[in-house]
């Protein structure tokens, strides 16, 4: 899985910060992950659990008066988290791609798509306007636009929601970076366009051995997609592992609920689990372990203590019933 | 969009995180805890522009009480006190702390005077414009159909004229109508009606929005089906609702007529000189700016200048605070 | 877009008929024309010769026509003050007001586009923070107290720019210019600065916070998230989002300038139609009025009309769906 031994996105205890009035929020507290050349990593939670947070943060795109305050962030072992703007700038886009969840949005309405894609190529590769050129068109086939070459000089606005999405892939792409950070690219889309994308992403980023974090708050496109999935929970990772693992076996609690509330058919459904209260908000965190007050099985070491990623298998479970499980009595 | 984590308003956490019960703490304290009155006290420039305009209102409000001199009075003026600079200067009087203008009249209480007039007028005008524009707002946004069209069509033509044409406009006509006869105290009620008439169309808009929104609402239908009738629901549930935003555009609007009035006197269609506002003030002095008696044009200047740029800083800072996009 | 255009051409006859209505309404009640042209002593049946002359005793819509056919011929009668054709006054006083209207439209937007971009771009510098000041300043004064403030610097102090008129001008064809003059050029310095200031703020905080909205959206973030320079992004794709809308206003400001310049010709004793305007209402000169009346209508819907014309062709959006997205 790692060619060199080496993870080419390396996160250590990053932690995301907003100074406001009253106290300075912490968003995203101490969050660790590692993600291999190639590999799918799905990062899901709930709203407001600091998914997008980290994404922007791995990327430097982090809107004032957000900042990071602690931890590191290394691309292939070198550290991107300090680098100055003008740096980050270079690593934006040609090592690391986003897209964003809007496609309506995302484009400018008034440029042609086409200048849009080679004004990006021609920023960071050293190819003339009509080589440049050529290779949009040749990449918007490759996203499936029709009629590629007459269409290139059209504005977004001539575009459907689906067609947009795959202009947005298109011009994430087109320097050829190495990391693809997906922020919820298919929520804003029709159920029946979400899958057409989904597979487009999945087929363009293994083609071009790029790597792929992928944020989102639906299970069911990780479990499609993904390779390993990080849950998220309060800012911190609740518990990460590869997909069948976490998905088939949960550790932990708030895992577990996840699990329960997708909606199976078949002959084993059941009553949707509903996991009860809600995610606390920012600036009322609870002491210890931040799932302890909805959670079923929450014991003293819970509420006192804050638990960290500890082994369950080939995953990482910040949870104390992992603990006391490894410990004692077979689970 | 990506979700947002920047939190909002942390007025409700701090009810977490404070033990009483939410009922109990008391208004006042919510509202000195809001981030209205944060705002407003972190901009110092804010709050020194609010203390400027209380200090001049209240001023000119007080006029005939802490006015040394009665400026309409044109008896009590003599033109041996003409032209007498400020009481610093040599030449200068006790009597008349800013100096005197052409006719004798003690430049410290006709600032006081006529800015009273103004902020009569003013306030006035204002008035008149929202009482028109309240009206005719409800009566588009409810009646609808041709009637919405043929009021909307009027504000559009007059949107296209810049108010202070329009207040000009009014004025001569009124001017032209009345030459042969002088109604006592009717300079006022021209300007009001001039000011006001200008100015009623961007109530009438926001009105008719709001009208608009609401009367498609549910419990618009309910009311009208019970039988209640159209003017009970638009002044009891439409009101309401059109009051918050009328009562901003208002507070920009009173800066608005104050400085058109101001141009009007200055223009020569305004107050008189015999009964000068501010505007009045600085065109009759104007003319003795190159002769050196700079006082005239100067302190009633400064003071206009300075209401003005006092009354635009809180109406901006009104504005961006009650914005809803920038929160 | 050609119905676009037929539509609005139509609702540009409306409103210039309305003010038509009004400017007739004006001219013909508003003081009675035949007092106007006659003294005291002329007798009666003169009175009422000269009134069957004007047609005073006719049906009031063939008045009406009257007017309209008339106006249409720019002959609006004599001036009651001036005793001469309204029409040849306006034609002397016209040039004049063009030239500072235009001068001063340009220094608006030469100045404040510039200033509005920097105060975008840079919000918290301590220079944006004086652009700030200086367009607070510009927006809240009233204009004339700009122009004797200015009087008082420049010429009363310094001696520098002369206080009232155009200075030597210069007679093309039947335009007189100030503009080739060196004198006519130092007269046109204050009048222009004093009526431009305040679109010049305008401008300023309306380019600023366009700039400041669209430096927010998801295309300017998706465009930093591909690694775009950051003077790309500013002057590419965030100047041109931000100055479609903006090319608009500034275009109706054109009008606003005009009917501000009756301000800042009073102040200047420029010879312009404001001047002409303020005159005319002072002395009740009813025949002036309602022709400033129709022209300046004429001026500002010929103005929206070009402007919402040149919007349309500039926003590809409105081009084929006839409607922002």
């Amino acid at each position: 899985m790692m060619a060199n031994g080496q993870p080419l996105l390396s996160v250590r205890n990053l932690k995301v910060a907003f100074p406001t009035r009253r106290a300075t929020l912490t968003a995203v507290d101490g969050v660790s992950f590692d993600i291999a050349a190639g590999e799918v990593l799905g990062v899901v939670g709930e709203s407001g659990a600091g998914k997008s947070l980290t994404g922007a943060a791995v990327i430097g795109l982090l809107e004032p008066p957000g900042r990071i305050i602690g931890g590191e962030v290394r691309l292939r072992g070198q550290r991107i988290d300090n680098l100055s703007k003008e740096d980050m700038r270079k690593v934006r886009g040609k090592r690391i791609g986003m897209v964003f969840q809007d496609p309506l949005t995302s484009l400018n309405p008034l440029y042609r798509i086409g200048d849009q894609i080679v004004e990006t190529i021609r920023t960071h590769l050293p190819v003339s306007e009509a080589q440049a050129r050529e290779r949009a068109i040749a990449l918007l086939q490759e996203v499936g636009i029709q009629g590629a070459r007459e269409r290139i000089d059209s504005y977004p606005h001539a575009f459907s929601g689906g067609m947009r999405q795959r202009v947005v892939l298109a011009l994430a792409l087109c320097a050829e970076p190495e990391l693809l950070i997906a922020d919820e690219p298919t929520t804003a889309l029709d159920v029946s366009i979400q899958a057409q994308i989904i597979t487009l992403l999945k087929r363009l980023c293994r083609e071009r051995g790029t790597a792929v974090m992928l944020i989102t708050h639906d299970m069911g496109v990780i479990a499609e997609t993904a390779d390993r999935v990080a849950v998220m929970y309060a800012g911190r990772i609740a518990e990460i592992g590869p997909v069948r693992d976490v998905v088939q076996h949960p550790h932990h609690p708030y895992t577990r609920g996840l699990m329960g509330a997708i909606p199976t058919l078949g002959p084993q459904a059941t009553r949707l689990v509903q996991i009860p209260g809600s995610m606390p908000r920012l600036d009322a965190i609870p002491k210890g372990c931040p799932f302890h007050p909805r959670c079923a099985f929450a014991f003293d070491r819970c509420r006192a203590e804050r638990p960290d990623g500890m082994d369950a298998g080939s995953s990482k479970v910040a949870c104390w019933l992992v603990a006391q499980n490894a410990a004692g009595a077979p689970a | 969009m990506t979700e947002s984590i920047a939190p909002s308003s942390a007025a409700a956490a701090s009810s977490q995180t404070d033990r009483r019960k939410p009922a109990q703490r008391s208004r006042l304290a919510a509202f000195l805890d809001s981030d209205l009155l944060h705002s407003f006290l972190a901009s110092k420039l804010v709050v020194v522009a609010a203390l400027l305009t209380a200090l001049i209102f209240g001023a000119a409000l007080l006029s005939p009480l802490i006015a040394p001199h009665d400026p309409y009075d044109l008896k009590s003026l003599s033109l041996l006190d003409a032209d007498t600079p400020p009481a610093w200067l040599a030449g200068g009087d006790r009597n008349f702390l800013l100096g005197t203008d052409d006719q004798g009249r003690d430049i410290l209480s006709t600032i006081l005077y006529g800015t009273r007039s103004s902020l009569e007028i003013g306030i006035c005008s204002v008035l008149l414009a929202i009482i028109l524009g309240l009206s005719l707002g409800l009566w588009a946004g409810y009646a609808g159909g041709r009637i919405d069209t043929a009021i909307m069509r009027i504000a559009d033509v007059q949107l296209t004229f810049p108010a202070i044409l329009t207040a000009l406009l009014i004025d001569g006509v009124a001017m032209a109508i009345l030459k042969n006869h002088t109604i006592e105290g009717g300079k006022f009620w021209i300007l009001v009606l001039a000011i006001g008439l200008s100015f009623w169309v961007q109530y009438a808009r926001t009105v008719r929005g709001v009208t608009l929104v609401e009367r498609n609402k549910e419990y618009v239908e309910a009311a009208r089906l019970i039988g209640i009738g159209p003017f009970k629901i638009m002044f009891q549930h439409i009101l309401p609702n059109v009051l918050g935003p009328v009562l901003v555009i208002a507070t920009i609007n009173l800066a608005l007529a104050i400085i058109t009035e101001a141009t009007l006197s200055f223009l020569g269609v305004g107050l008189p000189p015999t009964e000068p506002s501010l505007g009045t003030m600085i065109q009759v002095g104007n003319k003795y700016l190159f002769s050196g008696s700079w006082w005239m044009v100067a302190f009633p200047g400064v003071t206009l200048a300075l209401l003005a740029l006092a009354v635009n800083l809180l109406g901006d800072w009104l504005r961006d605070a009650l914005n809803p996009k920038l929160r | 877009m050609l119905a676009f255009a037929i539509r609005r051409l139509f609702e540009a006859a409306l409103v210039m008929v309305t003010v038509a209505l009004i400017a007739f309404t004006l001219f013909r009640f508003v003081g009675d024309p035949v007092n106007q042209m006659t003294g005291q002593d002329t007798p009666l049946e003169d009175r009422l010769k000269l009134r069957q002359e004007l047609g005073l005793d006719d049906p009031i819509a063939v008045q009406f026509g009257r007017f309209l056919s008339g106006a249409v011929r720019f002959d609006f009668g004599i001036s009651y003050q001036m005793k001469q054709p309204v029409t040849a006054i306006i034609a002397e006083r016209f040039p004049a007001t063009l030239e500072l209207a235009l001068v001063a439209a340009l220094f608006a937007v030469a100045l404040g586009i510039p200033m509005g971009v920097y105060t975008g771009i840079h919000r918290d510098s301590w220079l944006a923070k004086i652009f700030l000041s200086v367009s607070l300043v510009g927006v809240s004064l009233p204009t004339f107290l700009i122009g004797i403030l200015l009087i008082y610097v420049f010429s009363v102090k310094l001696g520098l720019l002369p206080s009232f008129g155009r200075g030597d001008v210069v007679q093309i064809g039947f335009w007189r210019t100030g503009l080739l003059t060196a004198s006519g050029l130092k007269a046109l310095i204050m009048p222009a600065v004093t009526l431009g200031l305040f679109q010049m703020t305008l401008v300023t905080r309306l380019v600023r916070s366009e700039m400041l909205e669209v430096l927010r959206t998801d295309y300017i973030k998706f465009a930093r998230a591909r690694g775009l320079p950051e003077r790309s992004i500013n002057f590419g794709h965030a100047l041109k989002n931000t100055l479609v809308p903006v090319i608009t206003v500034i275009g109706l400001q054109l009008g606003a300038i005009i009917a501000f310049a009756i301000i800042t010709e009073t102040v200047f004793q420029w010879p312009g139609m404001g001047l002409m305007f303020i005159q005319a209402v002072q002395n009740a000169d009813v025949p002036i009025m309602a022709a400033y009346l129709l022209l300046v209508a004429f001026l500002f819907v010929l103005i929206n009309f070009l402007v919402d014309i040149i919007y349309v062709r500039v926003d590809p959006r409105i081009r084929i769906y006839g409607r922002a997205a």
